[in-house]
This record gives structure tokens, sequence and C-alpha cells, in this order.
């Protein structure tokens, strides 16, 4: 910081301002999905989410004047709310789509047939006509409302349990969970032999091998689609979860190979020669010394290869299929993009409910995340 | 079976068989083929030696082998092959289709735009993060914060980005910021995703905003890892800040950046979900990896889907090569 003490003090407010910035636009997006996915559809669809806290002005659709009428005094009314669940003020209202906005709240409007129709501020309505309105065409209201700031758990309660709604996010969740876990776990005891194997084992074609895990770390993994999926259906897997899982394992072991080797082979000579002067087997000096010691290692693998199983899309698809019953959250957002592109609190539900479980991981877990990133970059690779 | 059931005896079975296969083949190698007894006891600790990394690299090779090394070139036999004739050999034949496909030279186009553009921006907001993050007491908050969006899939990204770029009627309220912003200094409301050539750099900020963070990360440690005494000398001949930043600092971690960048290279040339999720290639959008899974899985075209596929394997061979390349060096 020597350096900062002739300008300090503007310099300093500079880089607080611009950090500040920055990190603003990189939360606003996320935040914007999150709000959404508490407002209600018709908040979400005529004002945008950064307004959210704000009372609301909007033009309603036009709502029909309905109800049973009743006599009196030689009278027919008819009486109603326009906006039974909610506590929408009116700020004006008209009968005609030509001049929405013709009538001021309490105001009385002179119909044809010479019946009248009012509009109180909270939205009841009352239609008074000398003749019953009985196979009558009733009135259509026009208003302007505006509505206090709303939020409510519907949308989740939606998406995650009814059926109909945004058709089984919740059962993709469960789908996706079960991709995740065993992809995750499986892949981490192959890979630890064999980066104890390389990192600790002499042996002829050692340099090679390690240079050939290297080399599949970039391998795209789209070259491995139709093969699998050929040989995956040759032996009898099909389509399926087992599939998948086999998959996941063989596209996350580069990286599980290269990350462990990278730790393995820091730790340090001494612990590990004495064990072996000790009469201590390679078997038992990787169980009881180098697998408890690698644990940071091992943890930062396993948070990667979770949020990229769970985040995936392509291998999802292919080796599960897309099926209703075992399509994952990634594949069903596609699919809603697809059909309910205008809904969007269907969609920023399903999506927040899709990038939650990766988030909490995230944050619960980022220290072994960001040491997993620079033993993986910074070295080598 | 239920799903959940099968997931939870695949983890015993695969945990399970995994230890039960090295614990026992060790027991096997130690106790039955080469005893550790009898009158050639030396010979045999010495050939089990020999043996057991193999048994410890089995499952690994055999995986890596079938799942990645394998489909390589059964990929390469593919494309050389035409599906509808039985997989008869057909030479170039599908590589010269492909190149008649002007949505192919599209995808092409568009990858190296997204090859210059991705990398670049996300390199810089990364360098640009780390530097000033490091200077500050709530620097490893921000970091996080710019950090997190690496956690979140290419899809759910696609959809927090879509709301940003959604569009209204022009008399309705925008509930998308960019046309809100738009709108607001007088513009009529556009359907973003649809104007060419400029929906591909929306596209671009999506996967921009996503790998900054990771970018950041390395680079702030790399950064943290520039030695003080040559800072310190540059402070006492005279350099400012941006001196220091530009002259001393950033041709030391040199190494870094290209690591970071080729890195995120790759990243680019796999992506496919954020195109598939937002425009599905359609208004001049396409990328190699969606123009592949159009191929492959919905015209069924096995042949030109996985030209193109070795088309990808082509790009990335390069990165391969130098990857291997250091990583030798580094074994040294």
């Amino acid at each position: 910081m020597s350096f900062f003490t002739r300008k300090k003090s503007a310099l300093v407010w500079a880089v607080h301002l611009s950090v500040l910035l920055l990190v603003a636009v990189w939360l606003f997006p996320t935040l914007g999905l999150f709000v959404s996915s508490f407002r209600t559809s018709d908040q979400i669809s005529t004002s945008g989410w950064w307004s959210a806290l704000s009372t609301q002005t909007r033009q309603v659709p036009a709502i029909r004047v309905a109800g049973d009428e009743k006599e009196v005094n030689g009278r027919f009314i008819i009486t109603g709310e326009l906006f039974p669940d909610t506590d929408a003020k009116i700020t004006a209202w008209g009968t005609s789509s030509r001049d929405p906005a013709a009538y001021k709240p309490d105001e009385v409007a002179e119909l044809r047939s010479g019946a009248t129709l009012t509009v109180s501020p909270t939205g009841g309505y009352t239609l008074d006509g000398p003749e019953s309105f009985e196979g009558q065409r009733l009135p259509r209201i026009f208003s302007t409302a505006t509505s206090p700031p709303e939020f409510t758990l519907e949308n989740y309660r939606n998406v995650l349990f009814s059926s109909t709604a945004a058709s089984g996010v919740g059962q993709s969740f469960i789908n996706t969970l079960t991709v995740a876990i065993p992809a995750t776990i499986i892949p981490i005891l192959i890979a630890a032999f064999a980066a104890y194997a390389l990192a600790w084992m002499n042996f002829p074609g050692r340099a090679l091998l390690v240079a050939a895990v290297v080399g599949l770390l970039v391998v795209p993994l789209q070259l491995a689609l139709i093969p699998l999926l050929q040989l995956h259906n040759a032996v009898g897997i099909g389509k399926g979860y087992l599939g998948v899982w086999l998959a996941h394992t063989g596209f996350g072991l580069p990286l599980a190979i290269y990350l462990l080797r990278n730790y393995i082979v820091g730790l340090p000579r001494d612990i590990i020669e004495s064990a072996r002067v000790d009469g201590a087997t390679d078997f038992e000096i990787f169980v009881k010394i180098v697998l408890p010691l690698s644990f940071p290692a091992l943890a930062s693998f396993a948070i990667f290869q979770f949020l990229w199983t769970w985040n995936d899309l392509l291998v999802a698809l292919v080796f599960l299929g897309t099926d209703d019953d075992t399509l994952v959250l990634t594949g069903r957002l596609v699919n809603l993009l697809g059909s309910r592109g205008g809904d969007w609190e269907i969609l920023a539900t399903s999506a927040f409910v899709s990038i939650a479980v990766p988030l909490v991981v995230f944050f619960a877990l980022q220290r072994y995340l960001v040491r997993g990133l620079l033993a993986g970059s910074v070295k080598g690779g | 079976m239920n799903p959940a059931i099968l997931a939870i005896l695949t983890i015993i079975i695969g945990v399970g068989g995994c230890v039960g296969y090295f614990y026992f083949s060790n027991q096997l190698l130690d106790k039955v083929i080469f005893p550790a007894r009898g009158p050639n006891i030396g010979r045999n600790i010495n050939r089990a030696n020999m043996v057991r990394p193999w048994l410890f690299l089995f499952p690994a090779i055999f995986a890596l082998g079938l799942y990645l090394a394998y489909p390589v070139f059964a990929t390469l036999w593919l494309s050389l092959t035409d599906r509808d004739q039985g997989g008869a050999f057909v030479g170039l034949a599908n590589y010269s289709q492909m190149s008649s496909e002007p949505k192919f030279w599209e995808a092409i186009g568009n990858n190296m735009l997204w090859l210059i553009v991705v990398p670049a921006m996300s390199t810089a907001f990364g360098l640009l993060a780390a530097q000033l993050t490091d200077r500050i007491s709530w620097g490893n908050i921000a970091k996080s914060m710019i950090f997190m969006p690496m956690a979140i899939s290419f899809v759910g990204a696609s959809v927090i980005w879509k709301l940003i770029y959604d569009t209204r009627p022009e008399n309705q309220d925008q509930i998308g910021v960019l046309n809100a912003v738009w709108v607001w200094f007088g513009g009529d409301p556009q359907t973003w995703l649809t104007i060419e050539p400029w929906n591909n750099f929306l596209l671009m900020v999506v996967l921009i905003w996503i790998q900054t963070g990771f970018a950041m990360v390395i680079l702030s440690a790399a950064l943290r890892g520039v030695p003080e005494d040559t800072i310190e000398a540059a402070i006492i001949d005279g350099a400012g800040p941006f001196q220091i930043f530009f002259k001393i600092k950033i041709p030391q971690i040199m190494s870094t950046i290209v690591v970071v960048w080729t890195t995120i290279t790759i990243v680019v040339l796999k992506v496919f979900d954020i195109v598939l999720a937002m425009t599905n290639g359609q208004w001049g959008t396409q990328v190699l990896a969606n123009y592949m899974y159009d191929k492959l899985f919905r015209s069924f075209d096995w042949g030109v889907g996985s030209a193109s596929a070795m088309i990808i394997m082509l790009l990335v061979s390069p990165i391969l090569v130098w990857n291997v390349y250091n990583a030798n060096k580094e074994m040294r």
C-alpha cells in the first residue's frame, strides 16, 4: 500500500467505487431472477423487478360485470368486486376501450337503457338499472389500478409440488440429485488410487501416462457421445441412470487424477518413505496415510464434480434421454424456455430452484473450490 | 426400481466394488501369485512391486480409455462413414457436405468471434477485479460475489439473462432491464436476441459473466505471488500505480494469463447450453457445438455430426499439445 500514500484518498475511493460497481453489475442479473421468483405473475408481466418494492399503477384488462341480480324497490342491482383477491386501488375507470380512464372512483356512469354503473376506490362495483339484465350483455369495466408490492411463495409451491403448472420441476430436482451424487462419489476412489500410483510408484511409462491424462483433460466430450451411446446400447445399459453415472465418471476422471496427483505428489516424502521402511505395503500407505492427508484435494474435486454434474445439460440429454420422468433440471429449464417462454413466474422460480443447490454448495465450500482451481490451473495445465 | 434406491445401490456397489477390487487384487498379488515367502522371496517381492502400479491404475486407465480415448477414434471413423449406407466408408464426403452448408460456416465464423471476445473480456475483467479487490478490506466478499456465477449452470444463466433481454410491446412497461434502459433513453423496444450480428455478443456476455470469476480467482493468486522486492524497486525508481501494474506485475504473471486464456478458450469451444437455451442457433447465432448437437440428435446425421465434432477436436488439439508439452517439461 505504501505507494498509494501520495494520492491515497482519491485513488482509494476510486478503487472502492469501481469494485462496488463491478460487484453490483455482477450481482444484478441473479438478483433480478431471485426477486422475480417471489412476485405474482401479474406483477412480473407488468413491471420490471427493480420496481418490485414500489406501488404499481397498471392498466387492468377489461373485466366483465358478473353476478346475480337483486331486485330492490323496482330496480335491478348487480354488485361485485373487480379484485376480490388483492388490495389494488382504482385510480380511474371506464366502460369502453376507447376511454378506459373516463371516470374517477365513485363517479356514476350513465349507460344506455338508463342503467348506471359506479366503481368504488377498492374495486367494488354496482350496476343499477330499471329493467332486468337477464339475457343482456353486461358492460365491461376498464380500470387503472395501483397495487401495493406483493410477494408470494405461491410460485415455489406451484413449481415444486403442483403436477400441472410447471409440470414436474420437483421430479426433475430429484432426478438431478440422483444423477449428481453417485457421479460425484464413484470417480473419487478410482482417481485417488491412480493418482497415488502416478505420484509415488516407480514404473516404466509413468511420464507417458501423466501426459496422457493432461491430454485427455481437454478432449471435448462432444466426441464421445455417439460412440458411447452405441456402446451402451450394445452392452444393454441403454439410456438410463447407470449410463449417465458411467459417462460422468469417465469424463470426470482426467481432472480428478490430475488434481489429486498434483496434491499427492506434494505430500512430504519422509512420511511415505518411513512408512515403507516400517514395512507398510503400498495399499496400507495409501489407505492410512495418503487418503486422509489428501482430504482437501478430494474435497475440491468433489465440489467440482458435483457442480459440473448438477449443471450439466449435454451428458444428461444424451445418456439419460428427454423423457418426462427422467428429465434433469437443466433439461426441464430448456423445455420451459421453449414452451412457456413468457411465464416468467414459472421460469424464474424453476431457474432459481435449479441454481439454489449449487449456490449453497458454492458459498459453503468456496475455500476448497478456490484451492482446487489454483491446483489445477496455476501449476502446469 | 425407484431411481433413488438404484442410486444408493450404485454408490454402495461402486464404492464397495472399488475398495474390494483394490484390496483383494493386492491380497491376491501378495499372497497367491507372488507370495513373499519360499525360495524365490526376493524375486517375488520385486515382481509384485512391478505389477502393483498397474493394479492401482487399471480401473482409471480402463475408464479413460473407454470413455475418452476410444471415442476419439470411433468418432473419427464415424465421420468417414455413412450411416444410411450401413456404415460404408465414404472418405471425406461428410466433410465436403458439411462445408457446403452455410450454417456450418456461420457456426465457424461465430465460434471464431466467441474465441476472440470471450477469453479476452473474461481475462481483462478478471484481471481488473483481481487487482482492485486485492487492495481493499472487503475484497474477499466482493470476490465471492463476482465468483458466484461460476456455480450457476449455463442454462440457469441463460434464463437469468433472457429476463434481462426480455421484450414487451411498445405501450407496456418493459420488464427486461436492457429494454427499460433503452426506452428510457427514448428508443423503441427491441427484440434483442433477433438482431444480427449483435445478438452474438449478447450471448457472449452470459459466458463472460460466468468466466470472469474464474479468471479473477486465478489471477489474484498469481498477483499475490509477484515478489514484493520487484515492486518496491519500481516504487523507488518513481513508478506510479499504473506503471507498476502494466510494466512490473503483468509481465510477471504472463504465464498464468496464458493458462487462464487457454482454459476459457476450451470452455468456449464446447459452449452449447447457452446457445441452445437462448436462441437455438437461430438468427445467425449458431456455434459449432450446437451445430453438432443439431446434426447428431435432431437430424440424426451421424456422419456430418461426427465430422463437426472432429472440427472441435482439431481446434482443441493445439492447446492439448501445448498442455502436454508443458506437463512434460514440469515432470523433468
